[in-house]
């Protein structure tokens, strides 16, 4: 990592954000590839369920941004698009319920698929369609005694999850796919309540999308970077001081020695709270700042494609869309 | 003996609803949370308003155009009238509408048999200085030569109004005077056996306090003060009604019996034959229904007694319920009766009042205020007795100018003196308390007046206190504790003598204290919970306290609009109109009075995290942005419930409706457009989309139904459609048809119809601090900015709405809802309390987040940090019912007017839009003279006519029929509105002449 003084930085300063006045951000360099090259730098910290967590170092914000945009919205995914209603008895209505469907995140990997065009058939394709179908009817048990009164004992199939949904494989799809490969990735998901009586049967039809049509297409939770937080302790911050000037910041942000110093242990995770300000005795004390061209990505997938797949997914499109940028431009 | 049958109020005691357990309310498809209180005529809920009146039976001096003067409304269950007693020209008169003239009051103490005036004097005071003031009125009577009762009668007999209809028994004039005095002047003062003593002392009463007025401006009574009004509820206007339609019927009834009687016939007269029970049914249901109160003994009649309940939300049906309408006329220019009253606290919400033409008049309820009904008198004279009154017929008149002596009065009834004023109103309160007389009467001193008041009167507004005794609140820990537990409830605090309803003028009788800390040795009562002196809609807004006052009442009108859930028993409902949010949510900062009206349970609004930050100039003016990930994900989507009906009839021809089913086309077989979404059975199946312009019941009517059928014809009878149809640019689905009967038990054909909306540009939003704005801008979630932990906001909106607003309360409940959320609980925004500030920001500190709510956001168009921190969290938003759908109007080409062939006007009928006046002005004054041309005629009404040059008349076909000649007609256009003047006035022997020019 390149010395600190070298780091463009952003002031967090009380009331506002303020940029270095040495530094002049992008407005005067020429773009270089070889320096781009020599700069960029990529660390993946963390790759857990909960998300990818990975340092994009030495970019400009407007890079950055665009992988966090194209990973929102123009990565595509598998989402049910339109639903049959051949019955619906329950009280939810069959827009709220189709629409409800169409949130239902599923498991299938959308690259082996492709979009639905004018051409594809009603019914589409083998190869852009999945279909699935939703048969739930509540019944009363006829087992339950008098005394049970959770809904549970009583009633059978008074909650449609959306383990219910049963995939249907379209022509060949069978011996590619199996359930679980295209299923919804959560099998405990509540559609809808039933009562004795109330029937749903449906034919959901998924098709591949993106996330800037609907955001069920989108294939992240959320994906966005941050900036790596900076601090500077200015002076000696000791005792009380100290333990005060701790809780100022994040967990694990500042440590304290033995002789009941603060020191700054790790900024990284701090939540930039900005907390310090609060104590006009730390506030001169410490500097807070952001380093200007390390990113901090959180990529968190809804499951059907890994993180990193998806980061992939994202460079491709970028890709994808420079090359029929520059061939637009060569043909003129 | 079935006499009639009353419309019955909804959860009252008689109602099959009364006294339900949630389960069974549930069973009955009612919604347990539903307050009742409405009555259900002719299918319609009716809400009988709360009649806000000027109290009877009460004296009330006031300057009415520099005469000073004291009135008094009598009311009884037979008479009302308005008695006054004025000074004109330093001499008191007593006015009467019955009365031409003015009568001197020496003539009606004279009338009332007190002659003499020294006895007179004695009743009004024996002091010089009434003595100075007194002595023209008697010098009047002197002149006027009344020197005996008879005198006086004859003399008010001659002053008599001439009655329209002359009574059967002819009485002499002093008689009727004698009899007017008895029964209507005055006429709540009792009178028997021609004893008018008590009169005569009330009448020397109102003397006295005209005299006093005059001497002491600040003895004015105020009309607006709260404890000179009553309100009238929707039991005593039935009951007055009843009454009405009761006394009519007896009328009736003994108007026949009299003709009948003296007939002989051969079976006995049967009174019970001719009572026809449907005249009270009828009166009461017409009544109810068209609210139109006309009493015919008081002469009243009164308009818009009733309203429709609206179920707009749960909140807008609970604010009817609460609602006071003024009897004042609202087109007066005066303040006073607008403006807040000093007497209004705990009592009236203060900021719950419509803007515009009736702002000040329609008032709301607050939370704890109670309406009294009347308990009997009686009982509480009796106590009076006993507590020291004595009777003021046994005493002569000089007691009365003893300065301390108090006169006690009940419900504005002399009732006699006391020594010792004090001692009787402390028995009284004693008693009260501890439950021997009615909780609800009030008993109040008035020093400057030497008179002590008790109500039992019914419509007084009163309200519970916290009893304070020895600078010690009555209501302990203990008994707090009880009530947690379900050991105690609000009726065991009023028997025990904790908790006591104080009316408005016992209320400003007593010291108290607001808060337990403020009570000091004068205390005699505490506040039970301050924010009770709001309403059910300014209860909905966090922190009210914190904003500017007029937020609050624009709140309340907003509220009502708000749409989201409007019972538990919504989907059994078929309105004419019904919003309803798809997912509504319980706000993130609530307040006490949330959870006691239940709006937690059937909100009306959603948590939008906000970020408050301008974003590309789509918000300017209040206009918010939304994210689009957000309403694709369900922010604020609604669904519009309407419904069409029809029943299918029979006539008295023997011919009646018919429903088709649907047509086929004739080459292809398939059902038509129109008739697509037809069932078998000629009405559309549930479920079904409908289109703009497709049938949804197929309905036949027969040409003729009213001639009698004729014999021996074919059944074949013809014809003619009369479809339902389905208007409307969206399409809607079928949500349910119902066929059912009415109470001419004709076919009853209802279609709920239902729409899914989606927000879009132009929906209107609202916070819950009168911070309307419209949807300026959907923003895709890439492009909205997003902070460090990756939220990104469900709405912007922009920070120009606080300076001026100065709504500090919206910014304290994103700070309580960003904590809430944080923390996993909801927090408070009660009124005169809540969540501190402090505890908010304790908690936003211990999740990381910054202690003044301001995050560190990224743009998400750049990507870079923006420079400043942006304030962002959770407030809670309502969708207003006002939705470009529902608005949005243009027209190229489409329907004209018959008459005229000019555009059609108004949106439902899809009409022009108007280049008025001023816009012609504009266009005049550039020049654009072919635009105007093009405007006005050519996209309009243009119409070719045929013009003689000779005579200058419209000719037709080329001939004018006035020239008898076709040599010198030309062909110009004009509008046709204008052609069709010309022929109307030529219809009245005018005739306009067209000169033509070559241009």
């Amino acid at each position: 990592m390149p010395k600190t003084s070298q780091q463009p930085l952003l002031y967090m300063e009380e009331y506002r954000v303020k940029q270095d006045p040495q530094d002049y951000g992008l407005a005067d360099e020429v773009f270089n590839i070889d320096i781009f090259k020599q700069k960029l730098k990529v660390t993946i910290v963390r790759n857990d369920e909960e998300g990818l967590e990975f340092d994009l170092i030495g970019v400009y914000p407007a890079i950055a941004n665009a992988f966090r945009r194209l990973m929102l919205s123009e990565v595509p995914s598998m989402a049910i698009e339109k639903v049959y209603i051949y019955n619906n008895t329950s009280i939810i209505q069959d827009e709220v319920l189709a629409h409800r469907m169409g949130l239902l995140p599923l498991k299938a990997d959308p690259r082996l698929f492709t979009y639905r065009t004018e051409e594809s058939p009603e019914n589409g394709t083998e190869q852009d369609t999945l279909e699935y179908e939703l048969k739930v009817k509540c019944t009363r048990r006829k087992d339950a005694s008098k005394d049970q009164s959770t809904f549970d004992e009583i009633y059978k199939n008074h909650k449609v999850f959306s383990g219910h949904l049963k995939w249907l494989p379209k022509g060949k799809q069978g011996q590619i796919y199996t359930e679980s490969s295209v299923g919804c990735i959560h099998e405990d998901i509540l559609i809808a309540q039933l009562r004795p009586g109330h029937e749903m049967d449906l034919r959901l039809i998924a098709v591949k999308g993106l996330g800037k049509d609907h955001a069920k297409f989108s294939p992240v939770a959320t994906a966005y970077y941050r900036l790596l937080p900076l601090i500077k302790l200015n002076r000696e911050v000791s005792g009380k001081d100290a333990y005060l000037l701790q809780s100022c910041f994040s967990p694990g942000v500042i440590g304290i020695d033995e002789n009941e110093n603060a020191y700054v242990k790790d900024a990284r995770y701090d939540s930039g709270s900005r907390n310090v300000y609060r104590y006009s005795h730390l506030a001169d004390a410490v500097t807070l700042a952001r380093v200007r061209d390390h990113y901090i990505f959180t990529v968190e997938s809804v499951g059907a494609l890994k993180p990193e797949v998806i980061f992939i997914e994202a460079v491709k499109v970028l890709k994808k869309k420079c090359r029929s940028f520059i061939d637009e431009i060569e043909a003129e | 003996m079935l006499i009639g049958r009353m419309p019955l109020m909804l959860r009252s005691s008689n109602c099959v609803l009364s006294g339900k357990t949630e389960f069974e309310l549930s069973k009955l498809n009612e919604c347990p949370l539903d307050p009742g209180g409405y009555f259900v005529v002719r299918g319609q809920e009716k809400v009988i308003l709360i009649q806000e009146q000027l109290s009877w039976n009460k004296m009330l001096t006031e300057d009415f155009n520099g005469v000073v003067q004291c009135q008094v409304t009598s009311s009884t269950h037979e008479k009302k009238s308005r008695t006054l007693v004025l000074s004109k020209h330093g001499r008191y008169y007593l006015k009467h509408n019955s009365m031409t003239d003015d009568i001197p009051i020496v003539v009606i103490f004279k009338a009332l048999g007190i002659v003499s005036d020294q006895e007179i004097m004695s009743h009004i005071g024996v002091d010089p200085q009434s003595q100075n003031r007194f002595g023209a009125s008697l010098l009047e009577a002197f002149n006027l030569k009344i020197f005996t009762q008879q005198r006086a009668l004859d003399y008010m007999g001659s002053k008599l109004v001439v009655k329209r209809f002359q009574s059967a028994t002819t009485k002499t004039p002093p008689e009727e005077a004698r009899d007017l005095l008895m029964t209507t002047i005055l006429a709540h003062v009792p009178v028997d056996n021609f004893n008018f003593q008590m009169k005569a002392i009330y009448v020397a009463l109102m003397v006295r306090r005209v005299m006093a007025a005059e001497l002491d401006k600040t003895l004015f009574d105020d009309r607006d003060y709260y404890g000179n009004k009553r309100l009238e509820l929707a039991g005593s206007l039935i009951s007055l009604m009843f009454e009405d339609l009761f006394k009519r019927m007896n009328w009736e009834l003994k108007m026949i019996a009299d003709k009948n009687i003296p007939k002989v016939k051969a079976a006995q007269f049967d009174v019970v034959k001719h009572m026809r029970a449907a005249q009270i049914t009828a009166g009461l249901e017409s009544a109810i229904s068209s609210g139109n109160w006309t009493i015919k003994r008081f002469k009243m009649e009164r308009g818009g007694v009733t309203q429709v309940l609206s179920r707009l939300s749960y909140i807008s049906a609970l604010g009817m319920m609460t609602r006071v309408n003024s009897q004042f006329e609202k087109s007066r220019k005066v303040s006073g009766p607008r403006s807040l009253q000093p007497s209004q606290w705990g009592m009236l919400c203060p900021s719950d009042t419509p803007e515009g033409e009736a702002c000040g008049l329609v008032k709301n309820l607050a939370l704890m205020t109670h309406i009294t009904t009347e308990v009997d008198e009686h009982p509480v004279m009796i106590l009076a007795y006993n507590a020291g009154v004595e009777d003021i017929r046994e005493v002569s008149g000089n007691p009365i100018n003893n300065p301390h002596v108090f006169l006690v009065f009940i419900n504005g009834n002399v009732l006699g003196l006391t020594l010792n004023h004090k001692h009787l109103v402390k028995n009284m309160r004693y008693m009260r308390r501890k439950g021997r007389i009615g909780s609800f009467v009030s008993i109040h001193t008035s020093y400057s007046q030497r008179c002590v008041f008790v109500h039992t009167d019914g419509g007084r507004l009163c309200r519970p206190y916290i009893i304070v005794e020895k600078c010690r609140p009555l209501v302990k820990q203990h008994h707090l504790d009880e009530l947690q537990r379900g050991i105690r409830k609000f009726d065991d605090f009023l028997l025990d003598g904790l908790i006591e309803y104080l009316d408005v003028n016992e209320e400003n009788d007593s010291f108290i204290a607001c808060y337990e800390e403020n009570i000091n040795p004068t205390t005699t009562h505490l506040e039970i919970e301050p924010f009770t002196l709001l309403g059910v809609c300014a209860g909905l807004v966090p922190y009210p306290h914190h904003n500017q006052s007029p937020r609050n009442t624009y709140q309340c009108a907003m509220g009502k609009q708000a749409m989201g859930m409007i019972g538990y028993n919504q989907k059994n409902r078929i309105d004419s109109l019904m919003y309803n949010l798809v997912y509504p949510q319980a706000p993130m900062v609530k307040s006490k009075t949330i959870e006691l009206t239940n709006f937690d349970k059937v909100p009306a609004g959603q948590n939008a995290t906000v970020a408050v930050m301008s974003y590309s100039g789509y918000d300017i003016e209040d206009a918010l942005i939304l994210n689009k990930a957000s309403i694709d994900r369900g922010y604020g989507r609604c669904l519009v419930y309407k419904n069409s009906k029809c029943t299918v009839k029979r006539y008295a021809n023997q011919t009646f409706d018919r429903i088709m089913g649907p047509v086929k086309d004739a080459l292809t077989n398939k059902v038509i457009f129109k008739h697509d979404v037809l069932d078998t059975d000629g009405i559309v199946s549930p479920g079904e989309q409908v289109q703009n312009k497709q049938i949804m019941i197929n309905k036949e009517m027969p040409a003729v139904t009213s001639i009698n059928p004729l014999e021996g014809q074919s059944p074949q009878v013809p014809y003619t459609a009369v479809p339902i149809s389905y208007k409307g640019s969206e399409p809607s689905y079928v949500e349910r048809v119902m066929v059912s009967a009415n109470a001419e038990e004709d076919f009853l054909i209802k279609i709920l119809l239902r729409q899914t909306r989606i927000p879009e540009i132009g929906d209107k939003f609202s916070s819950r601090h009168g911070q309307k704005g419209v949807t300026g801008l959907i923003v895709d979630q890439e492009d909205m900015p997003f902070n460090d932990f990756g939220i990104c906001p469900d709405m912007i909106m922009n920070p120009h709405g606080f300076p001026s607003r100065m709504t500090v309360g919206k910014t304290l409940e994103l700070l309580g809802g960003k904590a809430g959320v944080l923390e996993g609980k909801f927090h408070y925004g009660t009124a005169f309390g809540g969540s501190k500030v402090q505890d908010i920001q304790a908690e936003l500190v211990r999740h990381g987040f910054n202690y003044m709510g301001k995050d560190f956001f990224y743009s998400g168009i750049t990507g870079a940090p923006l420079e400043a921190y942006i304030y962002s969290g959770p407030v809670y938003y309502q969708k207003l019912k006002h939705m470009v759908q529902d608005k949005m109007h243009a027209r190229a080409r489409g329907p004209k007017a018959v008459l005229t062939r000019q555009p059609t006007q108004g949106r439902s009928r899809e009409g022009g839009l108007r280049l008025g006046e001023m816009e012609r002005d504009c266009l005049i004054s550039y020049g654009a003279s072919m635009l105007i041309m093009e405007r006005l005629m050519i996209s309009s009404d243009a119409f070719e006519v045929d013009v003689c040059r000779i005579c200058g008349r419209l000719a037709y076909c080329s001939w004018c029929h006035f020239c008898q000649s076709s040599a010198h007609v030309s062909k110009i256009s004009m509008p046709y509105a204008c052609k069709l003047l010309f022929q109307e006035l030529t219809s009245m022997n005018v005739v306009p002449k067209l000169i033509l020019e070559d241009y």
